[in-house]
């Protein structure tokens, strides 16, 4: 008896679940919907943006994916993203792709990221020249006192092969040469951060908006020493800070009408505050 | 009434025969659930394998791009390595690799764009290919790299340098891993594989005694409340997610290691080692108490009948007899280890070095699949080069599991 009366109540719970279910779900097609994928520096930014567009317009839908620049152009490339976001330019090849794609692209710069180089607090040394830093990272230099400082091993971090920002300090800091298999590779900007914060000999490189207390910012110079300049928002905007990189967007021209409303929102004032409050460097 | 409509549903001779048809209906499904299961772990190994296996039959340069050499040039061939170094600037001369004393006079695009003006190469870049062309010629030592589609007109004055194919024993034996570097990649994997088993082998090392240690008390020792605590406790060692562990691994054990052996860098083998092995005691405390409890009483009895004490009837009675239920639990540890990605992606370092000692960073092969397949271009190179290494995990993990096999058999034999 106690079985059927299970069963009895089970059913009862089923159909009334279903029913319910069926009135619920009249689900709207959207007005305007927008896929974005690409770039993680750039994925928390888009999803912010993303947010406020969706709140300000009723009905729109924007999906904002991540995954990595290469992951976003290659979705682009195949139809499979309407914006890519990327924190580096398009290489040779891709844009060769796209023209033989036919595919006109647009480029927009939405905001700036200052690369940082940072160490340990307890580091005397204040201010490295490009080619010091590149030595470092290749692994021809590996002890402090080539570069002033006490007498101990350099221990470079890095990011993995799968971040933009691996590739962009590879390409204008490094000269395009390869990283030193000795580098040790982290799988997030946050554990950089961490690991420096405990090791003495350490080096790496960050997103200016991940900088703490716990480490100590250097000073850059591009011009062999001659000049130093320390990472700041002002110097990024400016461009007196050398290490500063574009964060993209990329489009297919000819479906610019559909996300036109998007990017216009994000160049807007009210879009690139936003810019700012995430940590990165507004356009305007 | 109540018992007469109960009689009247579940005794009546229909009601039987819709217990057969349900009976029958459930063996059909838990069945087909079996098969399907099964069907599913064979689909995912040839999934793996067509992948991995196809990327032996690559080159190690891009699609449509290829390395181009002066026709004078007596160099055959570089390899992915001699590439890599050439483009790096450690060798810049052609005698380094087995040519003429000349120096290395590297020809890309970007070069192409400083030494020609745009006019010279045309509105729409027709005149690429002439240019390419003039420059090698004109500059015997230029080892050039471009795009198939720039040089399709043909370069009269130039010799195309074809790399060799990627065999697997160049895979396993290489030792650079450098899987995006331009133009040519060097997969080799000789230190992601040896990191990868070192870091395992010390963590069953750590782990194994103080799981059998725990095993024992458990099995023998502890008394009944302590073990009723003791036991859930153990078990939900197990069930902390493994990013959990990592970020403990970072923040505690890492520069715990550095202060303790004075390093410059805490994220080394060692430090993962003590992470997986944490990992593992669970499996391993669980195993060998599994094994530990089936001792026949009469043996235990017949030796303290003997006049031995409990700790010697446990060393030299239950021990020996769990020795294969020992022995399969530090090899399913061991198994565990390998296969493990986060928690090692997080304290190890990952610097793709073959370690010397357990003080140094290593990469192991989950982490480095876990850390590079989200940027490799999907149906690429690098993309398939994560797939063979996922093939070779495989099959070690595979030949670990038969191992086990071998050995309980062993132990089902000697009872």
């Amino acid at each position: 008896m106690k079985n059927i009366q299970i069963y009895l109540i089970g059913l009862s719970l089923l159909a009334a679940s279903c029913g319910g279910g069926n009135t619920g779900n009249e689900t709207k097609t959207p007005a305007m919907s927008i896929s974005i994928k690409g770039s993680d520096t750039v994925l928390p930014l888009s999803q912010k943006e993303a947010e406020d567009f969706m709140n300000g317009i009723p009905g729109a839908a924007i999906t904002v994916v991540g995954g990595g620049s290469g992951t976003g152009i290659t979705a682009l490339m195949d139809g499979t993203t309407d914006i890519c976001m990327s924190s580096r330019d398009l290489k040779a090849g891709e844009r060769l792709k796209f023209t033989e794609k036919q595919m006109d692209i647009k480029e927009i710069t939405i905001g700036y990221d200052a690369l940082t180089v940072i160490v340990h607090p307890s580091n005397k040394v204040e201010q490295l020249t490009r080619e010091q830093l590149e030595g470092v990272f290749t692994g021809a230099i590996t002890n402090w006192k080539e570069l002033g400082g006490d007498d101990m091993p350099i221990v470079a971090y890095s990011r993995e092969s799968s971040s933009g920002t691996y590739e962009f300090f590879k390409e204008h800091v490094m000269d395009k040469k390869n990283y030193a298999s000795s580098v040790l590779n982290m799988p997030a900007t946050g554990a950089i951060v961490q690991s420096i914060g405990q090791t003495k000999g350490a080096i790496g490189y960050i997103g200016l908006a991940y900088a703490t207390s716990s480490v100590k910012s250097l000073k850059v110079s591009y011009d062999q020493g001659k000049s130093f300049v320390a990472p700041s928002i002002a110097g990024a905007k400016d461009k007196t800070y050398p290490i500063a990189r574009p964060l993209y967007y990329f489009y297919d021209g000819k479906k610019e009408s559909s996300v036109k409303g998007f990017v216009d929102y994000v160049m807007s004032p009210e879009g690139q505050k936003i810019v700012a409050d995430i940590g990165y460097v507004p356009v305007q | 009434m109540v018992t007469y409509l109960y009689n009247e549903i579940f005794c009546s001779k229909r009601m039987n025969k819709i217990q057969k048809f349900t009976g029958r209906f459930m063996e059909a499904l838990v069945k087909a659930c079996g098969y399907m299961t099964a069907l599913t772990v064979i689909l995912i190994v040839l999934f793996l394998f067509s992948e991995g296996i196809s990327f032996f039959s690559m080159r190690p340069t891009e699609d449509n791009t290829a390395l181009w050499v002066n026709k004078s040039n007596t160099v055959q061939q570089l390899s992915a390595t001699q590439v890599k170094d050439v483009f790096d600037r450690k060798i810049t001369n052609w005698q380094e690799v087995g040519g003429a004393n000349m120096p290395i006079q590297l020809f890309t695009i970007d070069e192409l764009a400083e030494t020609f003006t745009e006019d010279q190469l045309g509105k729409s870049f027709e005149h690429v290919p002439r240019c390419i062309n003039a420059f090698i010629d004109s500059v015997p030592g230029t080892l050039a790299f471009f795009g198939d589609k720039q040089t399709e007109a043909g370069l009269p004055a130039a010799r195309r340098m074809e790399m060799a194919k990627i065999s697997f024993i160049g895979f396993v034996s290489g030792t650079e891993w450098f899987p995006t570097s331009q133009p040519v990649a060097s997969m080799g994997i000789m230190p992601l594989l040896l990191g990868t088993l070192l870091v395992a082998f010390f963590s069953i090392v750590f782990a194994l005694p103080l799981g059998l240690a725990a095993a024992v008390y458990m099995a023998e020792i502890a008394d009944d409340r302590i073990r009723r605590v003791l036991k859930p406790m153990i078990e939900l060692l197990a069930g902390i997610p493994s990013v959990v562990y990592g970020f403990f691994g970072l923040v505690v054990i890492v520069p715990f290691v550095q202060e303790q052996f004075n390093l410059p860098v805490g994220e080394t083998a060692l430090a993962g080692s003590i992470v997986l092995g944490i990992m593992a005691l669970p499996t391993i405390i669980t195993v060998s108490e599994d094994a530990l409890r089936t001792t026949p009483r009469y043996m235990k009895e017949a030796s303290l009948a003997l006049g031995a004490s409990h700790w010697q009837t446990i060393k030299n009675v239950m021990i020996p007899y769990a020795g294969s239920g020992i022995t399969a639990a530090a090899i399913l540890g061991i198994g565990r280890a390998i296969g493990e990605t986060m928690a090692v992606l997080m304290v190890t370092g990952n610097s793709a070095i073959i370690p010397h000692s357990l003080l140094q960073p290593v990469r192991t092969i989950p982490a480095t699949i876990a850390a590079e397949l989200g940027e490799a271009p999907f149906g690429g190179l690098h993309f398939k080069a994560l797939f063979a290494l996922g093939c070779i995990l495989f099959v070690i993990t595979l030949v670990i599991n038969l191992f086990v096999e071998l050995v309980l058999k062993k132990r089902d034999k000697q009872q």
